[in-house]
């Protein structure tokens, strides 16, 4: 196992350079003269030459992204000149209630999903399978971001049981119960599509298992429905729905981006949202990267879960 | 393509989402000719009116623009923006696939790895990317959307077209000298083409939902103009005070998308051929029974199978898979069940324990006797009881029977644990001594081993000692030996045998091999068709069969050192299950057959030698 870790580890190498190369080319892309973005159109041209010099700009792409990468990998993400502080800090400061965010609604998808798409399955046609066979077809439908402005006005505002907005209250609070109380709609709102697709996805893996010959040999022996449902079946239909769950990671991460604009939540996402509309690059180009790369990093963690579970992929 | 609609429309929800999805496009094309207000005139004295107000249907927004004009032509531009997108990023996911996966080797492997790149990236991060360096507007999201959406495409067509780069249609046009644009064009893209319009259906939706987020951001199409993304996005502002701002848009991208995946999977669906069948149906714990009464009881013994029916119904069609089975067993006596594949032999071993899988199975008539207890309908609770500890079963081909992701160990353990309430150690220690018991080298440590990672033989090993976790009284053996070559199958009979003996099991061994029936079975039935044409002593019917079909079943096996006798094939098939004759099943096949033989039931007749026929080959009376 720790051979297939080690591995797994290096195989991400080329992934991240793959990663960084495409968003400096994509940014490299930008029409315009960056520096004459940072000084403004009354710069002088000798004001804009020497920043661009100081910013490496007047060296050729290749340089300029080896140098950019041997920055990255010292944490220096560049300065976002918006906010006039280093990027990283930025990010980092945002990063955690992000985590928070996407961290939750990925529970909730892969529990949800996973428990909805079980029963789904063993109740084929039956009333529950209806019934969440049509919660999926909405939940996969519904924009997150249109869902969030209903929960709101529902929840928050009709009905007063939570907050609107925000990740703790403004005036006291700050605990845990404060937090979940305003986790509770965005990170619901969140994961509604990924839970809608684990369910989808689970149901139809285990319809599949189901009619597999060692579910009878399970029945055969006398192990009863409840351990054959979801511990036989269930088990094996985990090795296709892993791979889902984490195509869903990276969708929960980057979908939190509409519901930390509509929750105000004080995430990743919503900068970024800030970062592109001030035309804020570099902060883009940093949280691009960062982003990408935890997202690589959470795949890592997924294919070692689905070596732990299915001892037919290891050497 | 008829049937395909058929089956599309047989499919309500479907149905539903292309009525419903046909009305918005066609008010979305209707739009310039509608008459509505101009989407853009803003009458600030009519702000946030209520829907269903004067001249408003649906109200106005926060600028006094009339909300159903603006509604309709952002629904004309969200539909169309998401289709651009689509076919934008079908195109050329489609032409990087085709090319990636005709040209093979080294092309392939560097545009795919390009592919699997974009892949790395969270789905939105990309396109949010894109459009920070593009700027927000509606043709850059249109573009984000599309470029993000290409790699699903390229991949998916890279697949098929792998699978088809190498089919035989495809090398005869080489052969015939055709230049590959012309080979691509003519005989891989009409291939591909279905896939890329299914590709589409399932993601166009995605499309239309990303770029209405993007402009919801403020990242897409920039006011005036709007779609229902900018839309939703301009009316958050006032979601509290005026909702219906919200609501209205908000609706319709949920019925637009809604309409386009319902569509979307009654198109897969319909186009694949495993739900045409239903066979993706579960089966269910126990097998579903229809039986107007239950048989009296015949007699006594260990097992008595009496009347047995089943069949298998699938919608309007009923196939007779057991058509009256009668079978005894005494204890510590093994009976050979033999016959063709489709004879009904399996159908009637798991009929005992309820395993045949329902649907389609259902057991329509009899009864199954275990020490004068019907099984046949009793509750599941009991037949579980049963399951495995007084009847146990060994099947065929232990790779698919064994579960491939746990251990052995487990497993067996497992098999313990479910009827005896003992501690996980000594089930775990009970199971390596089964392991031993099986005669498998080295126990302790194969019982950490995975299906997977032992031999055939092993594994058939591993599936005796399943069955014998419990000392049942029955082993019902499912052709346990059929997937095993020659020598194997020899040593696993012998055990078999051995521990027959030593603990006084009673076995139902079925198989298709008389040689096998040979070394075993102290008696044997012999099926066709769903129904048993002869029974008796294995040496008395391998003497003399009296049934021509055991006949000619007999004179299949090869004898070793028999010389260069002609083995002789059956000709014909068996008839279908759904479609038996009248009179002997085997009648069309039976070249001794006359019009008696087609004109009604045949009894089976004999005390120890029973058997189905008019005009048996050597008279059953000759052997008793």
């Amino acid at each position: 196992m720790g051979g297939y870790i080690l591995r797994r580890l290096v195989s991400a190498v080329p992934v991240l350079i793959g990663i960084t190369v495409i968003v400096f080319v994509i940014m490299a892309l930008i029409p315009g003269d960056p520096a004459t973005a940072i000084l403004g159109s009354y710069a002088t041209p000798e004001n804009v030459e020497r920043l661009n010099r100081h910013l490496g700009l007047d060296r050729p792409l290749w340089q300029q992204y080896f140098v950019w990468v041997g920055n990255l990998l010292q944490g220096d993400f560049g300065r976002s000149f918006a906010l006039n502080r280093p990027v990283l800090d930025e990010i980092l400061d945002r990063f955690g209630a992000t985590l928070v965010l996407a961290g939750t609604a990925f529970v909730l998808c892969s529990v949800v999903g996973i428990v909805a798409g079980t029963v789904s399955a063993a109740r084929q046609y039956g009333f529950a399978d209806k019934a969440i066979t049509a919660a999926v077809i909405l939940g996969i439908s519904v924009p997150s971001f249109f869902l969030g402005m209903m929960m709101i006005l529902l929840f928050a505002v009709h009905l007063r049981w939570l907050p609107v907005s925000g990740m703790y209250s403004m005036f006291g609070g700050g605990d845990l119960a404060d937090l979940a109380r305003h986790l509770a709609m965005p990170a619901i709102a969140l994961s509604l599509v990924a839970t809608g697709v684990v369910a989808r996805l689970t149901r139809g893996a285990m319809l599949e298992v189901l009619r597999q010959d060692f579910i009878r040999t399970a029945r055969a022996k006398g192990v009863g429905e409840g351990r054959v449902i979801w511990a036989h079946a269930l088990r094996a239909a985990m090795v296709s729905v892993i791979p889902v769950l984490g195509i869903q990671a990276g969708f929960v991460l980057s979908g939190a981006v509409y519901i930390e604009i509509v929750f105000q939540w004080p995430g990743v996402g919503r900068m970024l949202v800030d970062a592109i509309l001030r035309r804020d690059i570099l902060l883009v180009q940093g949280g691009v990267v960062f982003i990408a790369a935890c997202y690589v990093g959470f795949n890592i963690v997924v294919d070692v879960a689905q070596a732990w579970l299915d001892p037919r992929i290891k050497t | 393509m008829t049937l395909f609609l058929r089956l599309l429309f047989r499919n309500r929800l479907a149905g539903f989402g292309a009525v419903v999805l046909g009305a918005i496009v066609v008010l979305a094309v209707l739009t310039p000719v509608l008459p509505l207000h101009p989407p853009n005139a803003t009458d600030t004295a009519n702000r946030f009116l209520r829907p269903l107000s004067e001249g408003h249907w649906l109200g106005t927004d926060h600028l006094g623009r009339d909300l159903l004009s603006r509604l309709l032509w952002g629904t004309r531009l969200s539909l169309a923006v998401g289709f651009a997108a689509a076919v934008i990023a079908a195109v050329l996911g489609a032409a990087i696939g085709i090319v990636a996966g005709y040209a093979g080797g080294r092309t392939d492997n560097v545009t795919m790895r390009g592919v699997d790149m974009l892949m790395a990236f969270p789905y939105i991060l990309l396109a949010l990317a894109i459009v920070a360096v593009l700027g927000p507007g509606l043709m850059n999201a249109l573009i984000a959307v599309a470029v993000v959406n290409i790699p699903f495409f390229a991949r998916n067509i890279r697949g098929v077209t792998v699978s088809l780069a190498h089919r035989e249609f495809v090398d005869a046009a080489r052969l015939s000298g055709l230049g590959h644009i012309r080979i691509l064009t003519t005989e891989v893209l009409p291939n591909v083409v279905p896939v890329i319009v299914i590709a589409m259906s399932t993601t166009i939706g995605w499309m239309i939902l990303e770029t209405a987020g993007l402009s919801f951001l403020g990242l897409g199409s920039q006011p005036p103009q709007a779609d229902l993304g900018s839309m939703l996005g301009e009316a958050r502002g006032a979601l509290i005070t005026a909702p219906h701002t919200s609501v209205v848009p908000g609706v319709m991208i949920l019925l637009i998308v809604m309409s386009i995946n319902l569509l979307g999977d009654g198109v897969r669906d319909a186009l694949d051929p495993r739900l045409r069948s239903g066979a993706l149906a579960r089966p269910m714990p126990a097998t579903l029974v229809d039986r107007p009464a239950p048989p009296p009881p015949t007699g006594d013994g260990l097992l008595r199978i009496e009347g047995l029916r089943t069949d298998f119904r699938m919608g309007k069609r009923t196939g007779r898979a057991v058509g009256g089975v009668d079978l005894a067993l005494a204890p510590g006596e093994c009976v050979g069940l033999i016959g063709e594949s489709g004879s009904g032999k399996s159908v009637t071993a798991l009929s005992v324990m309820g395993l045949v899988p329902s649907p389609p199975g259902v057991i329509s008539g009899g009864a199954v006797r275990l020490r004068g207890e019907d099984l046949v309908g009793a509750p599941y609770a009991r037949l579980r009881a049963l399951r495995g500890n007084k009847v146990a079963y060994i099947f065929q081909d232990p790779l698919s029977t064994l579960h491939p992701l746990y251990t052995i160990g487990e497993q067996l353990a497992e098999a313990i644990r479910v009827h005896h309430p003992v501690s996980r150690a000594d089930a775990h220690a009970r199971a390596v001594q089964l392991l031993d018991d099986v005669r498998i080298p080295n126990a302790a440590r194969r019982a950490g081993a995975f299906p997977h990672e032992l031999s055939g033989g092993m594994r058939q090993r591993v599936g005796i000692a399943m069955a014998l976790a419990n000392d049942p009284d029955i082993i019902i053996a499912d052709e346990p030996t059929t997937a095993l070559d020659v020598t194997v199958q020899a040593q696993v009979l012998r055990l078999l045998d051995d521990l027959r003996r030593s603990r006084g099991l009673a076995i139902v061994f079925i198989t298709h091999d008389f040689g096998v029936v040979a070394q075993l079975c102290d008696r044997v039935a012999v099926m066709y068709a769903g129904r048993i044409v002869e029974e008796g002593p294995t040496e008395a019917i391998l003497a003399a069969p009296a049934h021509p079909y055991t006949a000619r079943l007999i004179a299949c096996v090869p004898e070793l050192g028999g010389g260069r006798r002609r083995l002789e094939a059956i000709p014909g098939l068996p008839p279908a299950v759904d479609a038996l004759p009248p009179g002997c099943a085997f009648a069309p096949r039976c070249d001794r057959a006359r019009d008696a033989c087609r004109a009604g039931e045949i009894a089976l007749e004999g005390a120890t030698r029973r058997v189905r026929c008019l005009f048996p080959v050597a008279p059953p009376e000759a052997a008793r």
